[in-house]
């Protein structure tokens, strides 16, 4: 056995290398400590590069195709003629089947998404809603492609027995089917800000002798409106940017109507459509892509910010 | 007095207890409602593919026949699609997402990013078709390859991502966090060794949810001029592909040419319809499985 003493020399430069090598690894700590920070910053901020991405994109090939078509025209022109020898390009036949599609949808998911949010905070026992909201969820979780399915090969038919003079491609029919599609977000949103309502108004409300209908009606949904409102705005949102269901079910008529038993083109059926087709980069029908969907990107972006707005200015504080 | 004082008031509560119990049975019946429409949807997706879904169609390559039409491509095609998405949206969303959490002071920078990923996941899907269009398929050459497809697809479910990991690295318990910087452990040591690990299973459930939004999305794809009609199987990240949802959307659009097609759309949702359950349910198992009792 050797003692440490006699080993001193090597044990003295074995020492070093170790405080060298401690000293390298702490270094190299540091150096990942100040790194990693700075990498993450740039990953988070690549969601900033995707908004701006999107902006500069939709208004630069915009104003490129507001150079052949003015913008005066676009906004208020009620014919749509893309293809045709005489082009026009108004948008407003989209805007209409745009609007009545998602009037439709929200005709039918307001009512019954809001109804559904009462009973599952107002009535239902803690064992029906933890089926009813998992349920709701997986609603929730169907592909819009299979709503699309649904709507074009069951719904569409169905409604032609009741109305013969619906048209096979129609907007009622994609209407109704976004309506079913809206139905959980509009509830759950709803749900959540009836929830936050505290139980002592409920209480208060059933000491004065009201029946559960007239607290729920009366004390709840008022209290909860600014979030039942902005859910609302969310679900017309919602309806508004979809695709798939109208792109399947209504067909490509561009017409100026309001009669809801004919083909009608949403702004993103009409994307679906040029996209689909081959419109030769460069065309005018190429850039009225981006100015269709510039459109689109600023109605549901205001939309959106409009719920925000509702939820958080008429909160009531408690 | 008395009398006729009770009478008409225990009408009137007899009228309010009734218009209470009906009020019930409506508002119970509008929950039970979009449940229902499911119910028939499923039926009759069913009624109308399950005896279309075989081994061969499952297995086969897409034909014009409907006889002989099968989904293998699709299926490939989805595979090779997430090897793009899981990677990129890993990384990205919970990178962004520990930023955000654990980094980012609660200072203009961290409430502009939370305000943009707030206003971009209530951007509709097909924007961000024609971002990919414009950039990755046109500007970058990609083509309508799984890369820009993948691409396209991560940039939209991204800020899903990122929030459902917020909220897991939220939930971790902070006395964790303390406790590894009271034995030493460096800022990143901790989150890479106790807060990460900890936060994981919320994050992977998240992050599934998210990945089934991304399978079962179509619009964005039909933009990218991802085909329908594809013969070859996909090889790699840089080969044209085709997924599920887009062999639905032209197998219905066309079953007023061939009858038969709306039976492979049917079977080919059925098959979409079973793997995203799946998806969700493995979600919810492992949410429920691992949820931090604190």
């Amino acid at each position: 056995m050797t003692s440490p003493f006699q080993a001193s020399s090597s044990s003295n430069s074995s020492i070093r290398d170790l405080i060298r090598h401690n000293q390298d690894k702490k270094s190299f700590r540091k150096t990942i400590e100040v790194w990693i920070p700075r990498f993450l910053f740039l990953l988070a901020s690549l969601s900033v590069l995707t908004t701006v991405g999107i902006l500069i994109i939709l208004l630069t090939e915009a104003i490129e195709f507001f150079k052949t078509v003015p913008i005066l025209d676009f906004f208020t022109g009620t014919v749509l003629k893309p293809l045709s020898q005489t082009p026009a390009f108004g948008i407003l036949p989209l805007v209409m089947g745009t609007l009545v599609s998602s009037g439709i949808a929200i005709l039918v998911a307001g009512p019954i998404g809001l109804m559904a949010a009462i009973y599952l905070s107002e009535y239902a026992s803690r064992r029906v809603r933890s089926v009813l909201k998992p349920a709701l969820e997986l609603l929730a979780g169907v592909p819009t492609i299979v709503y699309g399915f649904f709507a074009f090969t069951f719904v569409t038919p169905l409604l032609r027995q009741w109305i013969p003079s619906l048209e096979a491609t129609n907007i009622l029919s994609p209407g109704l089917v976004m309506g079913v599609m809206i139905i959980p977000m509009i509830a759950s949103l709803s749900e959540d800000a009836m929830r936050s309502v505290p139980q002592a108004m409920r209480e208060g409300s059933a000491a004065l002798g009201s029946t559960k209908l007239e607290t729920a009606l009366k004390v709840v949904v008022p209290a909860a409106l600014s979030g039942i409102i902005a859910s609302f705005v969310l679900g017309i949102s919602r309806a508004l940017g979809e695709t798939m269901i109208v792109a399947i079910a209504s067909g490509s008529s561009k017409n100026f109507t309001f009669d809801i038993t004919e083909s009608m083109q949403t702004m993103t059926a009409y994307i679906v459509e040029v996209t689909s087709g081959d419109a030769a980069a460069g065309s005018t029908v190429y850039y009225s892509l981006y100015a269709v969907a510039m459109t689109l990107f600023a109605t549901t972006l205001l939309m959106n910010l409009l719920a925000g707005k509702i939820a958080r200015k008429f909160r009531e504080v408690y | 007095m008395l009398h006729t004082r009770q009478s008409p008031n225990s009408s009137r509560i007899r009228f309010r207890l009734l218009a209470d119990r009906s009020a019930k049975i409506m508002f119970g019946a509008a929950a039970l409602f979009g449940i229902v429409i499911m119910g028939i949807l499923l039926v009759r997706i069913t009624s109308e593919g399950l005896s279309w879904l075989s081994l061969d169609f499952l297995t086969g390559r897409f034909s014009t026949t409907p006889e002989r039409a099968g989904i293998m491509g699709a299926v490939l095609g989805t595979f090779w699609l997430l090897a793009v998405v899981v990677p990129v949206t890993m990384l990205v969303g919970i990178g962004s997402a520990v930023y955000l959490e654990l980094y980012s002071k609660n200072g203009k920078i961290r409430t502009f990013i939370q305000t943009n990923i707030g206003n971009l996941a209530g951007v509709p899907s097909i924007v961000f078709g024609i971002l990919g269009l414009t950039v990755f398929v046109r500007a970058l050459g990609f083509g309508s390859v799984v890369l820009a497809g993948g691409l396209t697809l991560s940039l939209l479910i991204l800020p899903i991502v990122i929030v459902s990991a917020q909220e897991a690295l939220r939930s971790v318990p902070h006395q964790l966090g303390d406790a590894s910087y009271a034995l030493g452990a460096s800022k990143w040591q901790t989150i890479q060794s106790v807060i990460l690990p900890v936060a994981l299973p919320s994050i992977l459930t998240g992050a599934i949810l998210a990945l089934s939004r991304a399978i079962g999305e179509t619009a964005p794809l039909v933009v990218l001029g991802i085909p329908a009609l594809l013969i070859p199987f996909p090889g790699g990240i840089l080969d044209r592909f085709t997924v599920l949802p887009m062999q639905i959307y032209y197998w219905t659009l066309d079953a007023a040419l061939v009858a038969d097609y709306a039976h492979l759309a049917a079977a080919a949702s059925i098959v979409l319809l079973i793997s995203l359950f799946l998806l969700n349910g493995s979600a919810i198992y492992l949410r429920n499985k691992y949820t931090i009792k604190a």
